[in-house]
């Protein structure tokens, strides 16, 4: 810019640009790192805002049936009588389904994909196992509909009844195939690639002197896995459970599609059941009266509550287990 | 050990004893972990599969471009202008978050907004639809808007992670380069740092935005009564949209409408699996160009 050279440009920075573009770059340096900031807190408010309308939303029925709205069983919108009982059953027996058969095969195919499977192989099905996680929960909750559900209730429940018939879980099988065991079974599609993901980085990361050192020993592949891979991987591998946990809780719209809506607690597995979400998508949009409404806000609070405490507890697992894993390198 | 029999040099190097028992176990284990990844991929294949030829029966050029009851035209621009908008919010704002992590942030202030980003990520979309509706929907009327603001927190999270990624790959020698010149850093900020990282943001928007697309139990609460055969863009009525339209077929149990419904989700799985397919393999692309 300038030309002619005086001894004052010399001396440093600020004796060459011009004060007004000075102060217009303090200005500016403060603006951009207010909006910044502007943003990260509204990442945070709404966090607080989404708690609180659920909760205000809630408020009626809280006030109304108190916290023995968490077991009581009743629910019947007819009479102004409402309990999370039943719901709150499905919903512990089809996330605790989905994750006791989801959890074995995600660990199973993160293993194949670390340790067994060529490069190629692994580009490949990494990524489609990923793609499963993409595919919108109606579209499923549609298969599950027209496609799994008249196979679970033609081939599956005859089976299962057939050799465990005298286990009072699978009773005799139903007429239509919706029920709390299809339901389960949607939501272990779901949670596979969740638990299969974060379990394949977390083995990835597993040192290979210690796996090399193993197989030195002597130790066969599945020694390696069950003496050094999964010990050191053990509490990453439950967070990620944690968090599959956290979206078959949350499930609201392929649960109620494929679940039967039934309100009472049944102990066979081929009945028809619901759950918090569920619950809530199909009953909210017919809400009979502000009772109700509130009611189905109350299953939200309970459900924010749970998804939340599950995903915090993985966070932490989670950094306690990053935080081990850096000391022992 | 040493009790065993005399060690025998001649011996063949075969397995013997429980060495043949735990190769065995091993062996088993490789077979079921294969097994089990060639089931999720079967599963895949068998969902895409009954979509794709019960879809395919559905599309014509009427399907997409008129509305009920020939085609879906209306729930397919609804549901891409609830997108745009949702976009429209989320992508300013994640940008800036990952922004004020990778520029300003200490580990102090990191730390706690990480976790409200994986917090936001983890809520239940019906949590959010219940949000919207008792902020926007009640005493009021439902709206595009309304969906349209739950779809831009569940895209929130996964853009900021994703621009923060990309960001991070930003290489120190431009931003030193900057400094050295005398440059202000929002003058960095914007012309160096964001310029090369651009590609990467918006292949980790594309992503979010195929996650948002599909979420529907936030719609049913914010915009589920709509008019099927009218085209709207305007997002402060009740807008049609695909996924609402697909549940309510699916749950009214006739076989035209199932058609109708595998027609849409035809469409919508294709747009979300080439959109994130295409996403992904640009975003290894540009991290690829950025760290070399």
């Amino acid at each position: 810019m300038a030309t002619t050279v005086s001894p004052a440009a010399r001396v440093g920075r600020g004796a060459r640009v011009s004060p007004l573009r000075r102060r217009l770059d303090r200005f500016a340096d403060r603006a951009l790192f207010g909006i910044c900031l502007l943003a990260a807190l509204i990442a945070a408010a709404t966090i607080v805002l989404v708690g609180y309308q659920i909760v205000d939303g809630a408020a009626p029925a809280i006030s109304k049936f108190g916290f023995a709205f968490v077991y009581e069983t009743t629910w019947q919108p007819n009479f102004g009588t409402f309990g999370a009982g039943s719901v709150l059953f499905g919903t512990a027996i089809t996330s605790s389904f989905a994750l006791l058969l989801g959890a074995p095969i995600a660990i199973a195919i993160a293993l194949f994909l670390t340790l067994l499977a060529p490069g190629k192989v692994r580009g490949v099905i990494g990524p489609l196992v990923e793609l499963l996680a993409a595919i919108p929960s109606v579209i499923l909750g549609f298969w599950g509909l027209l496609v799994l559900a008249p196979f679970v209730q033609s081939k599956i429940e005859p089976f299962l009844h057939g050799l465990f018939g005298f286990l009072p879980i699978f009773g005799a099988q139903q007429t239509t195939g919706l029920s709390v065991f299809t339901a389960s079974l949607i939501l272990t599609i779901m949670v596979i690639p969740i638990i299969a993901s974060i379990s394949r980085d977390l083995f990835t990361a597993v040192p290979p002197e210690l796996q090399d050192g193993a197989a030195a020993l002597g130790a066969t592949r599945w020694e390696v896995v069950r003496g050094i891979v999964l010990p050191t991987t053990a509490s990453g591998v439950v967070a990620a459970c944690l968090l599959g946990l956290g979206r078959a809780l949350g499930e609201a719209i392929a649960v109620s599609q494929v679940i039967g809506a039934g309100s009472e607690i049944q102990a066979s597995l081929f009945e028809p059941g619901d759950t918090l979400a569920s619950r809530i998508a199909l009953q909210f949009p017919g809400a009979l009266t502000e009772l109700h409404k509130a009611s189905l806000f109350y299953l939200g609070v309970m459900l924010l509550v749970i998804g939340l405490a599950s995903n915090l507890v993985a966070q932490w697992i989670g950094r306690r287990f990053a935080y081990a894993g850096t000391v022992a390198k | 050990m040493s009790a065993g029999p005399a060690f025998d040099p001649a011996a063949p190097l075969t397995p013997s004893g429980n060495l043949r028992r735990r190769q065995a176990v091993s062996r088993a284990a490789e077979l079921a972990a294969t097994a089990a990844a060639v089931a999720a991929i079967a599963v895949l294949a068998l969902i895409v599969y009954t979509v794709a030829s019960r879809g395919a029966k559905a599309i014509d050029l009427d399907f997409i471009f008129t509305g009920y009851p020939t085609g879906v035209g209306p729930m397919l621009l609804g549901t891409l202008t609830i997108s745009l908008v949702a976009t429209a919010m989320a992508m300013p704002i994640g940008v800036l978050i990952a922004l004020f992590l990778t520029e300003y942030a200490g580990s102090r202030a990191a730390g706690p907004l990480r976790l409200t980003l994986d917090l936001l990520n983890g809520l239940p979309s019906i949590i959010l639809g219940l949000f919207v509706f008792a902020l926007l929907v009640d005493h009021k009327q439902q709206s595009g808007f309304a969906g349209a603001v739950a779809l831009a927190i569940i895209e929130l999270p996964l853009i900021a992670r994703g621009s923060q990624e990309v960001l991070l790959l930003v290489p120190k020698s431009l931003r030193e380069a900057s400094d050295a010149l005398g440059v202000a850093r929002w003058r960095s900020v914007l012309t160096v740092v964001l310029p090369t990282a651009l590609g990467g943001i918006v292949t980790s928007t594309v992503l979010a935005v195929a996650r948002a697309a599909g979420e529907t139990a936030p719609l049913i609460l914010a915009s589920s009564v709509f008019d099927p055969k009218s085209f709207s863009v305007n997002p402060f009525e009740s807008m049609p949209n695909v996924p609402v339209w697909i549940y309510k077929l699916s749950e009214e149990g006739n076989p035209e409408g199932f058609t109708e419904a595998w027609g849409m989700s035809l469409l919508l799985v294709s747009f979300i699996l080439f959109a994130s397919l295409g996403a992904r393999a640009l975003l290894a692309r540009s991290k690829r160009k950025l760290s070399s």
